[in-house]
């Protein structure tokens, strides 16, 4: 079997995990989690094409995900700044109750 | 196909699951934890070093604990912050399904091109750095400022605002 498929499938299995979860989760925290499952999953199959592919490119697949990894890095941490100030003004981080865009 | 990849795929995945379904929000930060080691294993498995530790180090050691700090400071650890469901919950799930299956049934759909049957030369981190310093000097630059914005950005939103003025104060009783 091409080894591309069992690796792609993975990749494909952690995008839908962490779909579902940031569509289903109420906590703004664990959405942010399903966003970072989204992200895995798209620099796995990076690393599998640059592994597997068929251009023998150098690394190019290795520092796409790694700067990948930098850019997510970065998202968390605004991303749960501003969970952290939401939180501040509404004493909440359920999605549901932030319902309203006046502060 | 190895079975240490089948191990390590189906540990990533029994993580993400977990991450996504546990009551507890704690529970599930440190099931995520799980999943990028996992995944971590898999990028060892793949001949990418480097990448493996940045993401044992970055994920596990940096996001998964800014993760945990978030949930204790903004009591989402509780699990009543998720309680009751979501309306329509199943229809997310489905949504997800169906995104998943679309992609499985392109992936066998596409004549995938054969592989490389001589694994690329693995690179090791001194070549790794080595092509971040050359090739990759630019974008690493611009990763650098990137962080730095970041960084003073989380800074200045987590930062308590200063009351007093323009009636900024916290609202006695909240919201909600």
């Amino acid at each position: 079997m091409n080894p591309l498929v069992p690796h792609l499938v993975l990749a494909m299995v952690l995008f839908g995990v962490g779909l579902a979860g940031a569509l289903t989760r109420r906590s703004a925290i664990l959405v942010l989690v399903g966003i970072e499952l989204m992200l895995n999953a798209a620099n796995l199959s990076f690393v599998v094409f640059w592994r597997f592919g068929p251009q023998p490119d150098g690394q190019t697949g290795v520092m796409f995900a790694l700067f990948s990894i930098a850019v997510a890095a970065a998202e968390a941490a605004v991303g749960l700044a501003l969970i952290i100030a939401i939180y501040r003004h509404r004493k909440t981080t359920r999605l549901d109750a932030m319902d309203r865009v006046k502060g | 196909m190895s079975p240490v990849f089948y191990f390590l795929a189906l540990l990533t995945v029994a993580g993400a699951v977990g991450s996504m379904s546990l009551r507890n929000p704690v529970h599930c930060a440190l099931s995520l934890v799980v999943a990028f080691v996992g995944l971590a294993g898999i990028y060892l498995g793949l001949g990418a070093q480097f990448l493996g530790l940045a993401q044992v180090l970055v994920y596990v050691g940096a996001v998964a604990i800014l993760l945990v700090f978030v949930l204790l400071l903004t009591r989402g650890g509780e699990p009543e912050a998720e309680a009751g469901r979501v309306r329509m919950r199943w229809l997310g799930v489905l949504l997800a399904m169906a995104v998943t299956g679309v992609l499985v049934a392109a992936l066998v759909a596409t004549p995938l091109p054969a592989p490389r049957v001589e694994p690329p030369e693995i690179p090791t981190v001194r070549s790794t750095g080595e092509a971040l310093m050359a090739d990759y000097v630019i974008p690493l630059q611009v990763v650098g400022v990137l962080l730095t914005a970041a960084m003073i950005g989380a800074a200045v939103l987590a930062l308590p605002e200063r009351g007093g003025r323009g009636g900024r104060e916290e609202p006695r009783g909240g919201a909600r």
